[in-house]
């Protein structure tokens, strides 16, 4: 092989660089989040499993409905009403943005930008 | 084609640095920005746009004037404009390029881009003006390539791409009206709200940016051994007076509706951009110097080109005269039109701009890409040019 | 084969046209139908015929279209109610204060009388309109200057004829400060989150970028509460705030007794904001 000496650097170099995110990380990203949830509360508006997958649409869907269509209808869970609320019905529950929302945002990395404006309960 | 702006003289790679390095700086300053928000610049909540809105106003006008190499070649088979079509091309090509970074650089949420297409709103102007922007910049590109490409070859241009190059002609007149109408419909800025705003725009883009192409073309025949021919630039320079013209008269129309009819609304942003606005005791006036560098050097370009000897003996007059009426316009439309229109403020208070440096070197940067971008396109055309006649 | 390309240039052409358009088309229609919507969709019934009174309003006849008084006479008295119905607007909507003018953000404000009504000029204006302020804020123009201008809709009339701004979809182009003919819309020219001061919990801030105006306590009417401001003025009735498109409201009783006067009625905006001179 010609310029061996160049060419077999450059690859160890542009390997190295290209996996930057496995050695960098190297035994951090291996621990799965345990968020901890609310001890009061039982149900949520949605199955565990949905509400997972689908939180963001979900408050996206009702961010539309108060703020654009202007339906402020609340909806009954257990007996209760609630507001269609980040505010006012997640984040009374979950009443630990750092304990609830960051575990599993830091973990997968997601940088959710609702927290610009919305105000987080006081820890 | 692109192997052609690889290989250039010292003066070339020289050129590419020094405007390299102030895109160097305009990209720091602008991370800088990016992280703090628009707080950087001068602008405030009563003159909420600055010289990122204005210079994309002018260089839409620069990007227009380029349909005025198009039009005769195309449309009256003017045979004398075909070497210099291209030149216009894709001057229109940087100076839109330099329209969207400065939209960019305006924007607060320069992420959300987007939305303007996700959510798209027939009513706004603005939506329009995207439309037009990014219509012009593709027709430009694909019929300044095609072409080129064909030259290259040394056959025609395929027969299809005549149908793009006939649309371009009203893309053109488009992206400059629509501009206009960004400001021309919005109530209660009386200076803005004048039907001649568009035609004006138009006059102003067919002398800036055919003045801008002369004064390349005269460049480029010393540095890169390209000539325009004396026809063609001659005929340039016609257009650009009869252009300048129009736009002095239009300027002067606006001076007879604000003063004769003597409402105040219609007065008070002349006044302030030409003799300054007495408020509270306080005479406001920081464009004055700029607003008479217009008229000023107005003069003293269209003195120049109406003159024989400028025209047929000199270039370095022709060049100079070119570039009096270039900056002219650009004090006209690149400054005191959109600062000015905020001035007085809709509760009739007097705010001025004045912009930081942090901005100013964002502006100059974008205006340094822009030139890069343009040496690169114009290197590549004409090593075609030179290969054609080797 | 010649005419075979020329048919070809006609149908590309045309159908150029039709998609450019044809979006504006169906955009309109989607559009339309939305708005016949949500006004059918609003809340009490009102007589159709009322409209054509009052200051020549004709569209949204059905629904509501909340509007407001002000008597600029109870503020001359109190000059202490400027600042109470200022620092509870901005209190309740974590308004920002920031340190340097530029900056500047405010929802509703004290200013003088020729400062809100620069078309009203007089040379001899009387002692106490030279003397005292006057409350200014958004209008909800019925025909809103600044939504027209908007490109993505992040600035639209609600079902209550309020305009509203949607913070999650501002790209701040700052087309709406330049379309505002009262000058009522602030921006947000750096993050405002250290300068909000004592910040509500129940509504949030905004963030850097996006321009933000009063919302007529679109929060607070939507739950049955008044606006912030008009809960300020206490007992004194400086400020009505009300259904203009239900004749039997307060506020058309107050308009019908008074005669009031409009932020520039020229630029045919139809503000929704009145006041008592």
């Amino acid at each position: 092989m010609y310029d061996s000496g160049k060419i077999i650097p450059g690859l160890i170099i542009f390997v190295l660089f290209i996996t930057i995110p496995i050695w960098y990380n190297r035994g951090a990203a291996g621990s799965v989040p345990k968020p901890v949830l609310p001890k009061d509360a039982k149900v949520c508006v949605l199955p565990a499993a949905e509400i997972r997958a689908q939180h963001m649409v979900l408050l996206n869907t009702w961010r539309d409905e108060v703020l654009r269509t202007g339906d402020r209808g609340t909806f009954e869970l257990e007996g209760k009403q609630y507001k269609k609320s980040l505010m006012m019905t997640c984040m009374k529950c979950h009443t630990s943005k750092k304990q609830f929302c960051d575990t599993c945002h830091t973990y997968s990395s997601v940088k959710p930008y609702c927290w610009d404006c919305h105000i987080a309960p006081v820890e | 084609m692109f192997e052609k702006a690889l290989k250039g003289n010292n003066y070339y790679w020289m050129w590419l640095a020094f405007l390299g390095f102030f895109i160097a700086i305009a990209a720091v300053c602008y991370l800088r920005q990016y992280f703090y928000g628009l707080g950087l610049t001068g602008m405030s909540r009563d003159v909420s746009w600055g010289l990122y809105i204005s210079q994309f106003t002018f260089l839409v006008g620069v990007a227009a004037g380029g349909v005025m190499l198009v039009l005769p070649y195309y449309i009256h088979d003017y045979k004398a404009f075909g070497r210099i079509t291209i030149l216009g091309e894709f001057l229109a090509i940087s100076a839109l390029l330099m329209c969207l970074m400065f939209i960019m650089a305006d924007l607060g949420q320069p992420l959300r881009g987007l939305n303007v297409m996700l959510y798209p709103t027939p009513g706004s102007m603005l939506f329009w003006d995207m439309c037009v922007l990014w219509g012009y910049l593709i027709l430009n590109a694909l019929c300044g390539w095609v072409i080129l490409t064909a030259e290259r070859k040394g056959v025609h241009p395929p027969k299809w791409i005549y149908f793009f190059v006939y649309l371009s002609i009203p893309f053109a007149f488009s992206i400059h009206t629509v501009t206009a109408m960004l400001y021309c419909g919005l109530p209660g800025r009386h200076f803005w709200l004048s039907a001649i705003i568009a035609p004006r725009f138009l006059a102003s883009a067919f002398a800036a940016g055919p003045a801008l192409i002369v004064v390349i073309a005269l460049i480029l025949k010393r540095v890169a051994n390209f000539d325009a021919g004396k026809e063609a630039l001659n005929k340039m320079v016609t257009i650009i007076i009869y252009a300048a013209l129009a736009n002095m008269f239009f300027v002067g129309l606006e001076f007879f509706v604000g003063f004769y009819s003597n409402i105040p609304g219609h007065m008070h942003t002349l006044q302030y951009l030409f003799f300054g606005l007495e408020h509270h005791g306080h005479v406001y006036n920081n464009l004055v110097p700029f607003m008479w560098g217009f008229v000023v050097l107005f003069f003293v370009g269209m003195t120049l080109l109406v003159h024989p000897y400028t025209r047929k003996q000199s270039d370095l007059w022709l060049g100079i005269g070119c570039a009096s009426i270039f900056f002219a316009f650009w004090l006209d439309k690149g400054i005191g039109f959109v600062l000015g229109g905020f001035v007085p403020t809709p509760t009739e208070e007097i705010v001025e701009y004045i912009p930081t440096m942090n901005e100013l070197f964002i502006t100059i940067g974008i205006w340094a890409t822009g030139f890069f971008i343009l040496t690169v396109l114009y290197k590549i055309a004409i090593d075609v040019e030179h290969e054609m006649e080797a | 084969m010649d005419k075979n390309r020329r048919n070809f240039l006609k149908v590309a052409g045309i159908s150029t046209l039709a998609g450019l358009g044809g979006t504006a088309v169906v955009d309109r229609l989607v559009a339309g139908s939305s708005l016949a919507h949500a006004s059918a969709a609003a809340g009490p019934k009102v007589d159709q015929t009322e409209g054509s009174k009052g200051h020549g309003e004709q569209k949204s006849l059905s629904g509501n279209r909340y509007g407001m008084v002000i008597d600029i006479k109870k503020f001359q008295q109190d000059p202490s109610l400027g600042e109470k119905i200022v620092s509870a607007c901005h209190s309740t909507h974590n308004v920002p204060q920031f340190p340097e003018k530029k900056d500047e953000i405010k929802w509703i404000w004290m200013t003088h009388f020729e400062n809100a009504f620069p078309q009203n000029s007089n040379l001899y204006r009387d002692a106490a309109n030279q003397k005292h302020q006057l409350p200014i804020l958004c209008n909800h123009c019925d025909q809103p200057p600044c939504v027209r201008a908007c490109p993505t809709k992040a600035t639209f009339k609600n079902k209550d004829g309020i305009i509203m701004m949607d913070y999650h979809r501002c790209i701040g182009c700052r087309f709406c400060m330049a379309a505002c003919p009262y000058g009522s819309r602030s921006f947000n020219w750096r993050d405002p989150e250290k300068f909000v001061q004592n910040a509500n919990h129940v509504y949030p801030r905004r963030m850097r970028g996006v321009v933000e105006k009063c919302n007529f306590c679109d929060e607070r009417v939507g739950e049955g509460k008044q606006p912030a401001c008009v809960e300020a003025c206490g007992e004194s009735k400086a400020i009505v705030f009300g259904n203009l498109n239900d004749p039997n409201s307060e506020i058309r009783k107050m308009l019908n007794e008074n005669h009031t006067i409009q932020r520039n009625p020229a630029l045919g905006t139809l503000p929704s904001v009145f006041y008592i001179v």
